[in-house]
């Protein structure tokens, strides 16, 4: 800090003062830039519920879109969204648990290991709109799957792959080494090992993991979009039980869809003011979801950690 | 855990060889779901020059390059991507404005400065706030920041790049701070005390100890920020407005890479057309120029990265 050879005493208790008052500063700029993000934010939230406030009520969970503001509801939307939630939660948790336990329990230390790695790393990265193009070409059009449940739900569970490998990844990482060693000692093989000691100590990271990544699939909108998503569907996918043999049916995978982050779009993207309300009443609704979920996946981190000590 | 099956036991030492088989089965299958990656990959780059290359066939890359208009749905078609690339750009600039030096100064406060019981506050509403779908914070920017700014900018029209691009700058301070808090979080505490030692204040070892040792993380977490604002569709595709306009002024309205492509995706686009191929050609522009930037991003944090 001399930026001179000699400074007096006196120059220097200067220095000091002002250096402490800039300490000081820093501590209520930072505060005020921190809360007025937050506050800003908190606003928007708080102001988005009260555009809304009109709108919530059990017609507008249980009408179909309209043309008429007043009468149009989410009820497709929210069908619609929670069917592609199933199709993804069921593709995603087993092919990323499966990817996580070879990477963390199986693979050699080598150059194809770190290719796949690379590989999780990057697509995380990648913006949610090319996965959205990918299943346009590949599901859509090459797999002939139309623009269905199925394709979106497929789309998004590649879009969250990552996120549940990472968290299982750590989660498998998590488990001491001791009870792998144990459990080898006693004669197990590694999937042996695997399936009955280590999976079962990490389905806590595992749950909240995948719990992250829907509550991240439950609103992306662009992919959806891409691959063809409509956003005024009057029915319902063909239900999945039914009263007659064989009673399951799967013919909602094929169905045409829309979600709810596509009604929002929508309704927001239209001139009419009107809508304007439903957009906001759908908002809060799915921020409420997407919260939700986030709030059960802490609290599932937090009663696993609590119950496991090695 | 389970240990009634163990205790099978004679039976259970006659079938190693089936376990091991059952062992090998089962690590080919994990093997196959680890390659999916590998795959999506793979099939990522494919498919854009596949459908890309189609749009190739009728459009020249000269043209594609230079020229300085984009209209392949209209009847008279020109295909230079050059404003989509701009609008994309500004959209990202105004955005960096915003979060960088807000989402630093945050990150600072929050590692430094911050008692330890309002960073465990803060930090997990920062992650909360990562999770909110992006087609929200687009409602937030057409309907009420852009009538607040035209309050601020009487002529400012109903759509515009400013802001959107203010929205998702507001969007990404949660996770620039929260990776850049992460990264200076980890600078070890000894650099902390001997700067202290030497009579630094809280203000100087921040700046000139923490931060340049934490600067790949830093610069990481700045590009995570570029990346986000770049591929963000849904705040720019409802409050930027979607007409491709060659600027670089944020308070005009344009459209950007991503909005292209859902406007494409909204309409109902033959399958061989050249407006469905086109918006192929643009997503290997977009994927193209997030690729830059990470490439950037990978040699910035290995050319700074300090070990400790």
């Amino acid at each position: 800090m001399a930026t001179t050879a000699v400074q007096t005493l006196e120059e220097i208790r200067r220095g000091l003062v002002w250096r402490k008052q800039l300490d000081k500063l820093f501590v209520v700029v930072g505060l005020a830039v921190m809360l007025g993000c937050l506050a800003t934010l908190a606003l928007l939230f708080v102001d988005l519920v009260q555009q809304g406030a009109s709108r919530f009520g059990w017609d507008f969970l249980t009408s179909f879109p309209s043309r008429k503001a007043e009468r149009a509801g989410i009820l497709s939307a929210a069908v619609g969204t929670s069917m592609i939630m199933v199709v993804t939660a069921l593709v995603a948790l087993p092919v990323g648990v499966a990817a996580a336990i070879y990477l963390e329990e199986y693979a050699p230390k080598n150059w194809f290991t770190g290719i796949i790695e690379i590989n999780v790393t990057n697509l995380a990265g990648v913006p949610s709109i090319v996965y959205g193009l990918l299943a346009l070409g590949l599901f859509v059009y090459q797999f002939g799957l139309g623009q269905s449940v199925l394709s979106a739900g497929l789309t998004l569970a590649l879009l969250i792959l990552p996120i549940v490998i990472v968290a299982t990844r750590e989660s498998l990482r998590a488990v001491p080494k001791a009870i792998r060693e144990a459990a080898y000692g006693l004669g197990a093989t590694r999937w042996e090992v695997t399936k009955d000691h280590v999976l079962p100590y990490s389905t806590g990271g595992i749950l909240t993991g995948l719990i992250l990544g829907l509550s991240r699939a439950i609103g992306e909108t662009a992919p959806i979009i891409t691959i063809g998503a409509l956003s005024f569907i009057a029915f319902l996918p063909p239900s999945p039980v039914s009263g007659q043999f064989p009673f399951l049916s799967f013919e909602w995978l094929k169905s045409e869809f829309t979600a709810m982050p596509i009604q929002i779009f929508n309704w927001v993207s239209r001139p009419d003011q009107a809508f304007q309300a439903n957009a906001a009443a759908a908002s809060a609704i799915l921020l409420g979801m997407t919260l939700a979920m986030n709030g059960i996946a802490i609290a599932i981190r937090y009663r696993f950690r609590k119950k496991i000590n090695w | 855990m389970s240990q009634g099956k163990a205790l099978r036991a004679p039976g259970a030492f006659s079938s190693l060889r089936y376990r091991k088989t059952r062992d090998r089965v089962i690590e080919l299958l994990l093997l196959a779901c680890g390659l999916v990656a590998v795959f999506t990959t793979l099939a990522i780059v494919f498919i854009l020059f596949y459908e890309s290359s189609f749009f190739f066939e009728t459009v020249s890359i000269k043209d594609f390059l230079t020229d300085t208009m984009w209209t392949p749905l209209f009847a008279d078609a020109r295909y230079g991507i050059a404003p989509l690339v701009a609008g994309t750009l500004t959209v990202t600039g105004v955005a960096l404005f915003v979060a960088i030096p807000l989402g630093t100064i945050i990150a600072i406060y929050l590692s430094e400065f911050a008692t330890h019981r309002l960073r465990e506050t803060v930090k997990p509403v920062l992650e909360l706030l990562g999770a909110v779908p992006t087609v929200v914070y687009g409602y937030f920017a057409l309907v009420m920041v852009t009538p607040l700014l035209q309050k601020l900018i009487p002529d400012l029209p109903g759509f515009s790049m400013l802001s959107a691009g203010l929205v998702i700058g507001l969007m990404i301070i949660p996770y620039v701070a929260s990776v850049s808090e992460d990264a200076m979080r980890a600078v070890p505490r000894y650099m902390r005390e001997g700067s202290y030692a030497m009579g630094a204040t809280r203000m100087q070892t921040a700046l000139r100890v923490v931060v340049p040792g934490a600067f790949s993380g830093i610069a990481a977490a700045y590009i995570l920020g570029i990346s986000r604002a770049i591929g963000e569709t849904m705040v720019v595709a409802i409050a930027a407005g979607m007409m491709p306009n060659l600027t670089f002024n944020p308070t005009e309205p344009a459209a950007t890479i991503t909005a292209y492509i859902v406007q494409v995706s909204l309409g109902d686009l033959p399958h061989d057309s050249i407006g469905y191929q086109s918006i192929f050609a643009a997503g290997l522009v977009l994927m193209l120029m997030t690729l830059v930037f990470n490439v950037i991003g990978f040699f910035l944090t290995r050319r700074f990265r300090e070990a400790y």
